[in-house]
C-alpha cells in the first residue's frame, strides 16, 4: 500500500488530533488495516468509501476528505465494525466526530428538522407533538377501544401517574400517524397487571439530536427525559423495543 | 434507547431510574405464566417468521442475552418450528440501515443499497414475515420490501403477541398479510 510509505507522525491533521483526544487509549493507532470492518459493513462501497479506508484517511490526516464526505451520513453507526474488529477501533465515534465537523445548517435537513422539532416541546417529540396533543390522542384512542371492543371496558392508559413502576416511552410515529398501534401494547400491559404510566413530558422515544451530533441538543433532550421519569418517581424507563 | 443510555453516561446526568426493555419483560412475563401466549393458531397454518435483532437493543445495549429473550418470546408465539433465524445474528447481526438517522437523512438511494444486505438475509430465510421489534428497523425493513418488491411482511412484536392471545382487533392488523387478517380474532 502506497500510503504506508508516508510517515504518519509528520502529518498535521487537526481532525486526527481531535480523534486522539476524544477516543480512549490510542484507539486509532491500533488499526492493523486488516479490513475485517469493511468486510462486514453494509456501507462498504457507498461513495467509494468503507470503514477501513475511513480510518486510514483519519490516520493520514486527510481532514478535508474526512470531514466533507457524505459517507458519514451513510454509515448507520451500528457498531458492527467495532464488534468485529480485533482491536476494537471505534469507527462510529470517528464518524460521529466527522458529522460534527459539518456546519450545523449543512447537515441533512431531515435529521436537522427532527432534532429542532424535538427541542420545541418537553415531550421531546421529533414530530413536534405537544403535551396536550399527546394526551388528547391517548385518551381518544382509549375511549374508542373501551366503547367498541367488548371486554376492554376497563383498559387503561395512565398518564402522569406518580410512583408507577414503569415509565413507558413511545415513538412519535404511533400517536401521530397510527395511534391504533398503541393498543395491543396497552392490552398486554393490562393482562399482566403492569404498573405503568406515560408522561406528558419526555414520552417520545426518538432522539435525532444524537444522530445530528448536536451534543448540546442531545444533552438537553436526555436531561428533559430523565427529569420527567424522576419527577414521576418511576423505577424503570421502559422502552417499547 | 441507546441515545438516552449513552447520553446519561456521556453527559454525567444523575438519575434514579433504570433502563428497561419491554422485550425482556415479555420474556419474563411468559416465563412467569402471566402472559399466556401459545402458538396453536399457527399449528396448521405453518406461517414462517424471522426476527431482526435491533442494533440499538442487542449489540449496542443488552447484548446476546436480550437476543435470547427475543427468540424465546418469538418461538412461544409463532411455534418453534415456524421460526427461522437469519445469519449472522444476535450481536453479530447486520444493521438494516434504518438507524443513525438514515431514514431522515435524504440519502434514500444509499439507504436502499445499504439495506440490500438485510434484504438478502431475510429472503434467504424464506420467511413470510420479518418481526421488527424496533421502530426504525420496522420502517426500513418495510420500505425495503416495497422498494425491492419482496413479498415478506414486516410486523411489530406486540401485534403477534396480541394475535396469539386472541386479543388483536380488526383495526390493529394493518401490518398483517391476508393470511393472518382473520386468524384468532377476538370472540365477540
Ligand atoms: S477491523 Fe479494526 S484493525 Fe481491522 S482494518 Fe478495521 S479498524 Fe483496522
Ligand atoms: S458503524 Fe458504520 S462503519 Fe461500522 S459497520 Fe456500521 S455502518 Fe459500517
Amino acid at each position: 500500500m502506497a500510503e504506508e510509505a508516508l510517515k504518519v507522525s509528520d502529518l498535521k491533521g487537526e481532525f486526527r488530533k481531535k480523534v486522539r483526544e476524544l477516543l480512549p487509549k490510542g484507539n486509532l493507532d491500533l488499526c492493523l488495516t486488516c479490513g475485517t470492518c469493511s468486510g462486514g459493513c453494509p456501507a462498504t462501497g457507498l461513495e467509494g468509501m468503507d470503514p477501513r479506508k475511513f480510518v486510514r484517511m483519519v490516520m493520514l490526516g486527510l481532514d478535508e476528505e474526512v470531514t466533507t464526505t457524505p459517507w458519514v451520513w451513510m454509515c448507520s453507526m451500528c457498531q458492527r465494525c467495532i464488534y468485529a474488529c480485533p482491536m476494537s477501533v471505534d469507527i462510529p465515534q470517528m464518524v460521529g466526530l466527522a458529522r460534527q465537523a459539518w456546519p450545523r445548517e449543512t447537515r441533512p435537513k431531515g435529521i436537522l428538522g427532527s432534532c429542532d422539532m424535538a427541542l420545541r416541546h418537553d415531550t421531546c417529540s421529533a414530530m413536534g407533538t405537544s403535551e396536550e396533543d399527546f394526551e388528547f390522542v391517548v385518551e381518544d384512542v382509549l375511549a374508542e377501544v373501551r366503547e367498541e371492543q367488548p371486554g376492554w371496558e376497563n383498559l387503561e392508559a395512565p398518564i402522569n401517574k406518580k410512583g408507577a413502576m414503569y415509565f413507558l416511552n413511545q415513538n412519535s410515529r404511533e400517536p401521530v400517524t397510527e395511534p391504533e398501534e398503541m393498543v395491543p401494547l396497552w392490552k398486554i400491559l393490562h393482562l399482566v397487571g403492569a404498573d405503568w404510566t406515560y408522561g406528558t413530558k419526555g414520552w417520545a422515544a426518538e432522539n435525532y439530536c444524537m444522530f445530528l451530533q448536536d451534543w448540546e441538543a442531545w444533552e438537553h433532550i436526555v436531561r428533559v427525559k430523565a427529569k420527567a421519569v424522576d419527577d414521576l418517581e418511576c423505577k424503570y424507563w421502559l422502552n417499547t423495543e | 434507547m441507546f441515545a438516552v443510555r449513552a447520553g446519561l453516561q456521556k453527559f454525567n446526568i444523575e438519575h434514579n431510574f433504570e433502563i428497561e426493555s419491554i422485550i425482556r419483560l415479555y420474556a419474563r412475563w411468559i416465563r412467569e405464566d402471566k402472559l399466556k401466549v401459545n402458538s396453536d393458531w399457527n399449528k396448521d397454518l405453518q406461517v414462517k417468521f424471522t426476527v431482526q435483532d435491533p442494533c440499538q437493543l442487542v449489540r449496542k445495549s443488552f447484548g446476546d442475552p436480550v437476543a435470547e429473550d427475543l427468540r424465546y418470546v418469538v418461538k412461544k408465539v409463532v411455534g418453534e418450528e415456524n421460526f427461522v433465524d437469519m445469519h449472522p445474528n444476535r450481536s453479530n447481526n447486520y444493521c438494516c440501515g434504518g438507524g443513525g438517522g438514515y431514514l431522515q437523512s435524504g440519502y434514500t438511494e444509499a439507504r436502499h443499497q445499504y439495506g440490500k444486505v438485510k434484504l438478502n438475509q431475510i429472503l434467504a430465510t424464506k420467511a413470510d414475515y420479518c418481526i421488527a421489534p424496533c421502530h426504525n428497523c420496522h420502517s426500513q425493513i418495510h420500505d425495503l420490501s416495497e422498494h425491492f418488491e419482496a413479498d415478506y411482511h414486516t410486523v411489530h412484536l406486540w401485534t403477534l403477541i396480541a394475535l396469539s392471545l386472541g386479543i388483536l382487533a380488526e383495526n390493529e392488523r394493518e401490518y398483517l398479510g391476508d393470511d393472518l387478517k382473520e386468524v384468532n380474532m377476538p370472540g365477540y
